[in-house]
């Protein structure tokens, strides 16, 4: 999960590391009554995960709680990029002399964690290292050992940091190091690290993941999901522990395996190509056990998706037994009248593997006209995109 | 011989009393492995019956290896629980965790391959988050359905469970040496190129299947082990061409950030070296047949 600047902002505050005083607004009154808390100038920035939002326009100046909230009607609502913006940050202003560059990441490569620290900073880190190199440190960093003062002294020396701030630098990457490890991230990036004119150091931005697999340590991290721009029908299928992501297309797609998944996504779009160029709606996953009542939530998500015009199902039985998916499917569409949805959307089903035969048997019996049996992973494919071109 | 697990492997379980644990162990014993015990200091002493086999359950993995020269241990307990039952397995130096739990924090992960390389890498993990590794015919360690397919020459690894059944199922008449799932997370303990290596080495792989997806550069990488080490045929497979960015897709490794991670990407880089990959599971096992059909 990426956060949002001002959550970062937050979760350093918490970790007692330097940052601005400040707070978020999601309506101009509410920037006013942040701005007249901080008194006297005040930056207001658009809360967007994307970058180039200075260019855009979504960072401005204010000077006192009026101002603030004229910048922020400005930018509230304001398009970045494809991102709509539904919060600013309001901070004091910082006066900055020196930017630096540091951040904690995860090496997938490496299988360890890697410290970035350069003295170039406020620029995109990649440019800083692809033009000059020499000025970026990077140090692989022992999961089991850490960053201790030792290892902060030598990485801010290797980095070049100057005498003057190289003590309170070392602070600020032990502390970081500190709520990264705490807070169970993949990546915590400070650009710029700021020395301010009064020569205090600032973390004068936050770019923060943190890893959904830890969450079960952490029951404060589900308040920082931002609900607003969650898609409603990934949200609905997260509450129905469904692995869900919505795409823009017109084939719907149920299969069990995230690799099968995705391969499935791919075959369709493939097939498309022959058909309208109609591609996936949809990446769900219901994993191994496919039950009636998972295959059941796993449809009426689908088909709640008004680009759906046809759905394609596609299992393999590996452990789940065809025959079981196959009843699934069959009192999934009984369930779903049963709830009253009407199912009018055609159904490409392909059984493979465990108890394919048994399981093809039932959806042959069912007789129901949605459903239609394709026994080839390619086939049902490009029978699901004919349907759904059909249907466009 | 196949690769890294045998006929004469001798498997333990840890979590084997659990549900899942207790589940996979009936399975693995159907399918012919040498499962001889379990793990679980709570329960130490007990005899569990599974279908007329009692397994003894010990108190720690170092017990269990001593009392029974267990040399395979496949995991099955939580998420919160992984990272010290991984531990207790490089502490014992069992050469080699299958460690199938999914959902295991990253920075869990990265602690227990840290301890691993600090102790030497006398353990082979291969996982998190994995369906774990099948000799077809010989041994089954995991959740890889054993009857899928017969033993043969051919080798596969893979980053997806259900894409390695669909591999296996689409080649079953040709059958397989050893079939290793590597998982889908961040950082695993057993790469692409580990497999590929081991692949190389084994007189009873002829042709090796490489099935990837999005994230990471593990197959490009692997792209260039083959280019400098690898002599048998490699056919790739990629999962993810249309994946959005910034999305992750089921697998916690899955996600395209920036330009990095893309499929375009690896299969660019596995066609360079002179990988054949194919467009889908189907095309790609055609690929294979091809290959074993000119031998």
């Amino acid at each position: 999960m990426d956060l949002y600047e001002y959550q970062g902002r937050d979760l350093f505050e918490r970790h007692g590391l330097p940052v601005l005083a400040g707070g978020v607004a999601t309506t101009p009154e509410e920037a006013r009554a942040i701005a007249e808390r901080l008194g006297g100038r005040v930056v207001v920035k658009a809360q967007v995960k994307v970058g180039g939002r200075g260019k855009a326009g979504g960072v401005k100046l204010a000077e006192g709680p009026d101002e603030a909230v004229a910048r922020a009607t400005d930018i509230l609502g304001m398009d970045i990029k494809g991102h709509t913006v539904h919060k600013v940050m309001i901070t004091v202003t910082a006066d900055v002399a020196e930017e630096y560059y540091f951040s904690y990441l995860l090496d997938r490569a490496n299988r360890t964690f890697l410290c970035i620290a350069s003295v170039a900073g406020g620029m995109d880190i990649e440019q800083v290292a692809a033009e000059t190199p020499d000025r970026v440190v990077k140090a692989p960093i022992d999961a089991n050992v850490g960053v201790d003062e030792a290892k902060a002294r030598e990485i801010v020396s290797a980095a070049g940091f100057p005498a003057e701030v190289a003590d309170q630098v070392v602070e600020v990457a032990v502390g970081l190091w500190q709520a990264f490890v705490a807070e169970d991230a993949t990546l915590v990036e400070v650009n710029p690290l700021a020395k301010n004119g009064d020569g205090r150091m600032l973390l004068l931005d936050a770019k923060i993941t943190l890893d959904e697999n830890a969450a079960f340590r952490h029951p404060d991290h589900e308040a920082l999901v931002d609900q607003a721009s969650v898609d409603p029908l990934e949200q609905a299928a997260k509450e129905k522990d469904l692995n869900y992501v919505k795409l823009d297309g017109e084939v719907g797609i149920i299969g069990n395996g995230a690799g099968l998944v995705m391969s499935t996504l791919d075959v369709v779009a493939y097939a498309g190509e022959r058909h309208g160029n109609v591609k996936p709606a949809n990446f769900l996953d219901i994993g191994g056990g496919a039950s009636a009542a998972v295959m059941a939530n796993g449809l009426e998500i689908v088909l709640s998706d008004p680009s759906v015009k046809s759905v394609f199902v596609n299992v393999f039985g590996g452990i789940t037994a065809c025959d079981a998916v196959a009843n699934g499917i069959v009192q999934a569409l009984a369930l779903l009248e049963q709830r009253g949805e009407k199912v009018t959307k055609p159904l490409v089903v392909r059984l493979d593997g465990n108890n394919a035969e048994a399981g093809r048997a039932i959806l042959d019996d069912a007789n129901n006209p949605l459903i239609q049996r394709v026994d080839t992973m390619d086939g049902a494919a490009e029978r699901a995109a004919e349907l759904a071109a059909a249907g466009v | 011989m196949a690769i890294w697990l045998t006929k004469d492997s001798k498997v333990i379980v840890q979590g084997m009393t659990g549900s899942e644990g207790s589940k996979h162990t009936r399975r693995m014993l159907a399918a012919g492995t040498n499962v001889v015990g379990g793990v679980n200091p709570r329960k130490a002493g007990q005899k569990v019956d599974f279908d007329g086999t009692e397994l003894p359950v010990f108190a720690s993995v170092a017990d269990a290896m001593a009392e029974t020269g267990a040399d395979v241990t496949v995991i099955f307990v939580p998420p919160q629980f992984t990272k010290a039952a991984v531990v207790e397995a490089i502490d014992a130096a069992i050469p080699l965790a299958v460690v199938i739990t999914e959902g295991v924090p990253v920075h869990d992960t990265a602690a227990f391959w840290a301890y691993n390389l600090a102790q030497g890498e006398r353990t082979r993990i291969i996982g998190p988050n994995c369906p774990g590794i099948a000799s077809p015919g010989a041994s089954n360690a995991g959740i890889i359905p054993a009857d899928i397919t017969g033993s043969g020459r051919i080798g596969l690894v893979s980053k997806s469970g259900t894409l390695t059944y669909q591999m296996m199922y689409e080649l079953r008449d040709i059958g397989f040496s050893t079939c290793v799932g590597i998982g889908g997370d961040p950082i695993i303990g057993t790469t692409h190129i580990d497999a590929l290596k081991a692949f190389e080495a084994d007189p009873e792989t002829d042709a090796i299947v490489m099935i990837g997806e999005i994230g990471g550069d593990a197959e490009e990488r692997a792209a260039e082990f083959i280019k400098a080490n690898v002599t048998k045929p490699v056919v790739g497979y990629i999962a993810g061409f249309t994946a959005p960015p910034g999305k992750t897709m089921g697998h916690a490794g899955a996600i395209i950030s920036g330009s990095a991670g893309t499929a375009e990407a690896k299969q660019a880089a596995l066609e360079a070296v002179g990988v054949k990959v194919g467009k889908t599971p189907t095309e790609t096992a055609k690929l294979m047949r091809e290959i074993m059909s000119g031998n």
